[in-house]
Order: structure tokens, then C-alpha cells, then sequence
């Protein structure tokens, strides 16, 4: 297998993503690229405590993570790549391999406008989404496996809000 | 006016907060004021729209605000979870029961000789040895 699924989720991981997608996609790690988490030990106990412990959780900056991404894509388990934020996924991106994009949360904050019942956008954050998708990337929203996706023309107009 | 009248004006003392997926407080809750009448002891708190930082300053100001020292949420991977763990790395006399059940409430709000930390713990055993398995199916 290899990383089958690269989402943008402010909660990083939780319930969705542990039995959400876990589940189902019979996920054995999850790679969790945020800059803050990568430099606090405490964090990463915090989130290792929350998934089964047949399920491995490997911390990276974003720099740190594009030193990486070649070695999990060629783990034989199914992996989940998580970031916080649009723009660490773009970093991503940028280093190359990355085909499609799951928006799967990014809630409710100052200048903020809700586009989805789990999406909230600045303007800024809807021009780094269009970005992703100028690079080739297929950009969709979907909370959980069960939920329709949603392409980035219908996020962006509010239209499936 | 009666003192009877008087009494019935007091607000309940909350002693606990619930918070999780979806409406999960808020209809743990309503079970909870359906089954003992005491649901008003209870805070539910529900995190839809909310990011990280956000469920934790919600969950922070409610637990001060209201002098509350327990909370009770649904699973322990979730975000109201991890949200409570970093609450009381702060705050000594907290306690948090992640994965809890409806046995596991009314265990907590029948448990008055105890402090609701202790209360909270003995109803964390309780819930947990309430989960039953029924039937014959392999």
C-alpha cells in the first residue's frame, strides 16, 4: 500500500480520522505534518494516545516531512497524511506526488466565511485552495468516507452548504 | 413570597460537563433528565463548528466559569478529548472520563457522599462494567 489518503484537517487526528477513515481504509499509520506538534514531545503523546495501538503515528515538520514522503509512500500499509493547514499541504505538494487533496475540516475562526458545514475559509485560504488545484491537484471536500465529496467549484461557492 | 418558592428560584449547581461527536452531550443529557430528573447537572457541550484551540477555550472558560472539575466526553481519540487532556495538565484537581456511557452518568449524578472527581471515578468503573453482551450469535 502507501499513503492513500493526504488531508487537511485543523483537528488533526481525532474520532473521523481514527474510526472514520481508519477503519474502513484498514489504516496502519498516520503521518501527521504539523511544525508545532513536531517540536513539543508532550503533543505527539497526546495524540498517540488516541489511536489503537495497532496504528503507528509519525511526527514531522513540513520541511522535515518532504525528507520522507518517498519512504512512506513505499510502506507496505495503508497511510494517512494529515496537516493542520492548507499551506503545509502545499508545501507538500510543491515537492512533487501528491494527485488529490481531502479538505476534511477546517472550522470556524476570525475573518472566516463558512462554505460547508465542516469548512470555513478565509479569502486568502480559497486562493490556496485554487492554487492547489492550478498544480493538477484534485481538490475535494468529504468529512468521512460515507459523505458525497464535494469539488472545489461547489466548496467554493457555498452551493453544498 | 414562600421560602418553598425561594428554594425553587436557587440555580442548580452544575457538576459535571459532557461534550463529544455530534449531539452526543446533548442526548446523553436528555437521557440523563428522562431516566433521574437531574440532567440540569450536567453541561452539554457540543463542538461543531469549532477548530482545536477554540473546543479547548470553550471547554476552559465553562470549567472555570461554572467551577466544574469533571468532564465526561465520548472517545478517546476525539477532539473534545485531546481538547480536556491539555486543560488539565493545567489544573491539578480535574479529572476527565473519556468513553462515557449513559450507565456511567447517572452512576456519577447518584454518587452524592463523594467529590465529583471521586464521583467521576466511580462511575467510570461502573460504565465500564455496564456494557453487557446478550444472545447466542457467534
Amino acid at each position: 500500500m502507501t499513503l492513500v489518503l493526504y488531508r487537511i484537517d485543523d483537528r488533526l487526528i481525532h474520532g473521523q480520522v481514527v474510526v472514520g477513515w481508519g477503519q474502513p481504509l484498514d489504516i496502519g499509520f498516520i503521518v501527521l505534518v504539523d511544525d508545532t506538534v513536531a517540536a513539543e514531545e508532550w503533543e505527539q503523546e497526546l495524540y498517540r494516545m488516541g489511536v489503537p495501538p495497532e496504528m503507528e503515528v509519525y511526527f514531522h515538520s513540513g520541511e522535515d516531512a518532504i525528507k520522507h514522503l518517498a519512504k512512506y509512500r513505499s510502506d507496505p500499509r495503508a497511510g494517512i497524511l494529515l496537516t493542520g493547514d492548507i499551506a503545509t499541504m502545499r508545501r507538500l505538494v510543491d515537492a512533487k506526488g501528491i494527485t488529490a487533496v481531502n479538505v476534511g475540516g477546517i472550522h470556524s475562526a476570525s475573518g472566516r466565511v463558512q462554505r460547508l458545514r465542516y469548512v470555513f475559509l478565509t479569502p486568502a485560504e480559497e486562493r490556496e485552495l485554487r492554487e492547489l488545484a492550478g498544480r493538477g491537484v484534485a481538490v475535494t471536500a468529504q468529512d468521512v468516507p460515507g459523505a458525497r465529496p464535494v469539488s472545489l467549484e461547489d466548496l467554493l461557492t457555498g452551493s453544498e452548504l | 413570597m414562600s421560602s418553598e418558592s425561594t428554594q425553587s428560584a436557587q440555580p442548580t449547581r452544575h457538576r459535571a460537563i459532557v461534550a463529544g461527536h455530534g449531539e452526543f452531550a446533548a442526548g446523553l443529557v436528555s437521557a440523563v433528565e428522562q431516566i433521574t430528573g437531574r440532567g440540569d447537572q450536567l453541561i452539554p457541550i457540543a463542538v461543531h463548528k469549532l477548530g482545536v484551540a477554540d473546543i479547548e477555550a470553550l471547554l476552559r472558560e465553562r470549567m472555570i466559569g461554572e467551577d466544574v472539575r469533571v468532564i465526561f466526553t465520548d472517545l478517546q481519540a476525539g477532539s473534545c478529548t485531546m481538547a480536556s487532556r491539555r486543560i488539565l495538565r493545567g489544573m491539578d484537581d480535574a479529572v476527565l472520563i473519556a468513553g462515557a456511557n449513559l450507565p456511567t452518568l447517572l452512576d456519577f449524578l447518584f454518587a452524592e457522599g463523594m467529590s465529583a472527581p471521586q464521583a467521576a471515578r466511580h462511575a467510570a468503573e461502573r460504565g465500564r462494567a455496564a456494557i453487557a453482551v446478550h444472545g447466542a450469535g457467534a
